[in-house]
């Protein structure tokens, strides 16, 4: 007699048996899940099974796989995670109905992305784990305990939503199905995302409920307009391996480090100064301040700048307070400013409080409408209307600040010249520092 | 200005600038998060810097999935960084929670602004100090850091990681509107050197012991060796659900003993105590700058005054407390909360008195109202 070597058939299953009411679908699906695996021949250390809360989240245990374990209705994003750290791992998300329901948001981007992970729903249209509530799929008309009286919302068709929104392969059929370990298979070696809706009877509570069967499920799908079959099959680009693609021109290029300023002035301070301007969002006031800082930062001096700017991006006040400093110092409020420039109504609405801290020492500059503004410090009317070229909005700030770093001198005005003429708008900044520093005279 | 006197080395630039940098520098290679003011510049400069090496930046759907992308990228073997505000680390609340069953090292980082719900978004706030520590169910420890400014931003980020992966747990780096968004002209050799720690890795075995004294387990990572697993639900060594009473007290002490037992390890403070003193000023985050400014004010009007400028907030850096606590009859806690921080101060103060500076219509605490309380 010759000798027959039996290979014994690999499983990825642990030993235990599972534990689903009898009836349930969920086993099943499993076991076709498993002959899948079986069939692609995976190192199982590789196949991460991503779970999350409810039933189906019990899976992952019965698996000699990799898994993780999440929160209800997440599973999806850690799969994401996961695939895009790793693109060579298979990643599989096992999840119910009720996952598609506080997750479905992850199951649109998921679609849309395209990320390369296989999405099994295990959709028995209610909440078993936790008494056979209502879900995204319950039928309406359906008998739950939280639909006592028959639901009266419209199921989710999962496969066209994520169908609809460029899913690789989108699959949808039932755990009597014969042929489910080949779709499985289908679904785990298309690049992209791919999802199989998987109806299964839930014998502990819907089936009950509805007097439901295997040949009502499959006649429902029907009735309902919920075809079962591959319904959507897309050549795709994975998005991990997209990603890695569309950045690789930029891999091994320098991060942005710090680039110090050059010091080639000598500034005039001997104590902090700060100056406060109160303007418009839009009106280009932080990128003024940051100008006149930089201006510092190249004579020697330390600078900080606090901007503070409602929600809105070109509405509202902008007023920054900037600190110049011959040493360094922590970061604190202007409680009161040495130079204040007021220059829009929405500035001089959030001026009040520096106005009245103000002394007779301090400056405010401002426009011919704010002339009377109420303080004690020295007032200097600037009327950007009397300079020999219009002064544009977004140039206001500006001229104002170059206006007062030529009446304080906390540094050359050179120093801020360079700043101006070496950043983006080169030319309508240098124009402004010259109005600002003439303007005076006029 | 001499011909041999040293130039300055200064740039001008923001703290979440300084947190990219750090965390890059760290070794981070995967960051996801949603946009959200005043956060949402770590956000863009992930996304522009992280592809140069090698990593990945995502802008979730929302916090939940940008959190738990997090979550999954870390037990493929990534670093992972998410960042947010107050109304982000409400939706992350439950995967905090993933993160300390489960034992997930990653940093996230909380730009505090005004709240609560919408709250401000541009505006300043550090009403998150008591949220971060117990923002998830189960009251379990996790580790938070508070820079006070940009190059301490740049190597709390850095320590972050380096804690993350020493705790395998959730870091929080908590920051805020001012200290993220205020730009300032940094010394580029103040910042502190960091550097890569690399993780402590096993690729075979179980994913977790609960080791006496809270050592914690080499990670395992996914497609590394033999299967593993991971669980948010309560489990024994070998992350399989467990109601075994003794295996769940030994989960459960284990995630409190891993952090509460290496306090040391942890803890930070910048202490700048004068002898004699009687006043110890406690600050952290934005507010320390108001309370350094004030004590060098105070100090030239021949006040004596200590100052503990607190790194650590959690847990409670309660030995360099001690210590700074001798000879202290009083206590004053600035903050722009209501005392949120203050309540942990009374907890070790004893019989000394504890003042607290406190702000909540989003303005600044200046140095006189802290040299005034002092006073």
């Amino acid at each position: 007699m010759s000798t027959i070597t039996v290979t014994p058939i690999a499983t990825y299953r642990t030993d235990d048996p599972y534990p689903f009411c009898p009836g349930c679908g969920h086993g099943p699906i499993l076991d076709r899940l498993n002959d899948a695996m079986i069939k692609l021949d995976l190192d199982p250390a590789r196949i991460v099974i991503v779970s999350d809360i409810g039933c189906s989240g019990l899976s992952d245990q019965y698996f000699a796989t990799s898994a993780f374990h999440g929160l209800h209705g997440r599973s999806i994003t850690y799969a994401t995670g996961i695939k895009l750290a790793n693109p060579d791992l298979e990643v599989v998300v096992i999840m119910g109905d009720g996952g598609t329901g506080i997750g479905g948001a992850h199951l649109l981007s998921a679609a849309r992305r395209n990320i390369g992970i296989t999405v099994i729903v295990m959709n028995n249209l209610n909440f078993g784990m936790t008494g056979g509530q209502h879900s995204t799929t319950t039928p309406e008309g359906g008998v739950t305990s939280t639909t006592p009286h028959g639901n009266l919302e419209h199921p989710l068709d999962i496969c066209a939503t994520v169908g609809v929104n460029g899913a690789a392969y989108v699959y949808r059929g039932s755990s009597f199905d014969q042929d489910l370990a080949d779709r499985f298979v289908a679904a785990m070696t298309t690049p992209g995302f791919a999802l199989l809706d998987i109806w299964d009877l839930c014998t502990a509570y819907y089936v009950r409920s509805n007097k439901f069967t295997r040949a009502g499920m499959e006649q429902s799908m029907r009735s309902w307009g919920m075809e079962p079959g591959l319904l959507y099959e897309r050549t795709v680009a994975e998005y991990a391996v997209g990603y890695r693609q569309a950045h690789a021109s930029i891999a091994g290029m320098p991060v942005a480090g710090p680039r110090p300023v050059a010091v080639d002035h000598e500034h005039g301070l001997d104590r902090p100064m700060s100056f406060v301007v109160a303007g418009s969002a839009g009106g280009k006031v932080r990128s003024a301040a940051r100008l006149v800082a930089m201006g510092g930062l190249r004579s020697g001096l330390w600078a900080a700048q606090r901007d503070d700017y409602p929600v809105t991006v070109k509405a509202g006040h902008s007023v920054t307070e900037l600190w110049l400093a011959p040493d360094e110092m922590p970061l604190t409020a202007v409680a009161k400013p040495d130079v204040l420039a007021v220059i829009s109504d929405d500035g001089y609405a959030k001026a009040g409080p520096y106005l009245a801290a103000m002394a007779a020492d301090d400056l405010v500059l401002t426009t011919p409408e704010f002339a009377d503004v109420s303080t004690e410090a020295r007032v200097v009317v600037l009327d950007p209307k009397a300079a020999p070229k219009r002064i544009p909005k977004t140039s206001l700030g500006l001229v104002f600040l170059a206006a007062a770093v030529s009446l304080t001198g906390p540094y050359p005005l050179d120093a801020l010249r360079q700043a101006a003429g070496s950043g983006s708008f080169a030319e309508v900044n240098l124009e402004a520092v010259e109005t600002g520093a003439t303007i005076l005279d006029q | 200005m001499t011909t041999d006197a040293k130039a300055p080395r200064r740039e001008y630039v923001d703290g979440a600038t300084a947190i990219t940098r750090g965390a890059i520098d760290a070794g981070c290679t995967f960051f996801a998060g949603y946009p959200i003011t005043p956060a949402s510049g770590i956000l863009m400069a992930m996304m522009r810097e992280l592809p140069k090496v090698g990593g990945i930046a995502m802008q979730g759907e929302d916090e939940i999935a940008s959190i738990g992308m997090c979550l999954g990228a870390a037990m493929a073997g990534a670093k992972a960084m998410t960042a947010t505000s107050g109304p982000g680390i409400s939706l992350y609340s439950e995967n905090i929670g993933l993160a300390v069953m489960g034992e997930v090292p990653i940093v996230v980082v909380d730009v505090q602004r005004l709240g609560p719900a919408t709250g401000g978004a541009t505006t300043v706030a550090q009403g998150d100090v008591q949220f971060v520590r117990w923002g998830t169910a189960g009251g379990y420890p996790v580790i938070v850091l508070a820079p006070s400014s940009v190059p301490e931003s740049y190597g709390l980020t850095a320590k972050a990681f380096e804690l993350a992966e020493r705790f395998r747990c959730p870091v929080f780096l908590l920051t805020d509107k001012e200290i993220a968004m205020t730009l300032s002209a940094v010394d580029v050799d103040e910042y502190p050197t960091v550097g890569v720690v690399d993780r402590v890795e096993k690729n075979g075995g179980l994913p977790y012991s609960w080791k006496p004294a809270g050592a914690v387990e080499p990670m395992r990572r996914y497609g590394d060796g033999d299967p593993f697993r991971l669980t948010g639900s309560t489990h024994d060594e070998g992350a399989y659900i467990t109601k075994d009473s003794g295996k769940v007290a030994a989960l459960n002490q284990h995630l409190i003993a891993k952090i509460e037992e290496h306090r040391d390890e942890i803890e930070m403070v910048d202490a700048d105590l004068e002898p004699g003193a009687d006043t110890l000023l406690v600050s952290y985050g934005v507010t320390a700058g108001a309370a350094r400014a004030a004590v060098a004010r105070l100090r030239e009007e021949g006040v004596m005054v200590s100052s503990l400028v607190v790194q650590s907030l959690w847990p409670i850096p309660e030995t360099s407390l001690t210590a700074a606590l001798e000879g202290i009859e009083r206590i004053v806690v600035p903050e722009l909360n209501m005392g949120l921080y203050r309540r942990e101060m009374e907890r070790v103060a004893g019989n000394r008195a504890v003042l607290g500076v406190n702000r909540i219509d989003g303005t600044m605490i200046t140095v006189a109202e802290i040299v005034g309380a002092v006073l």
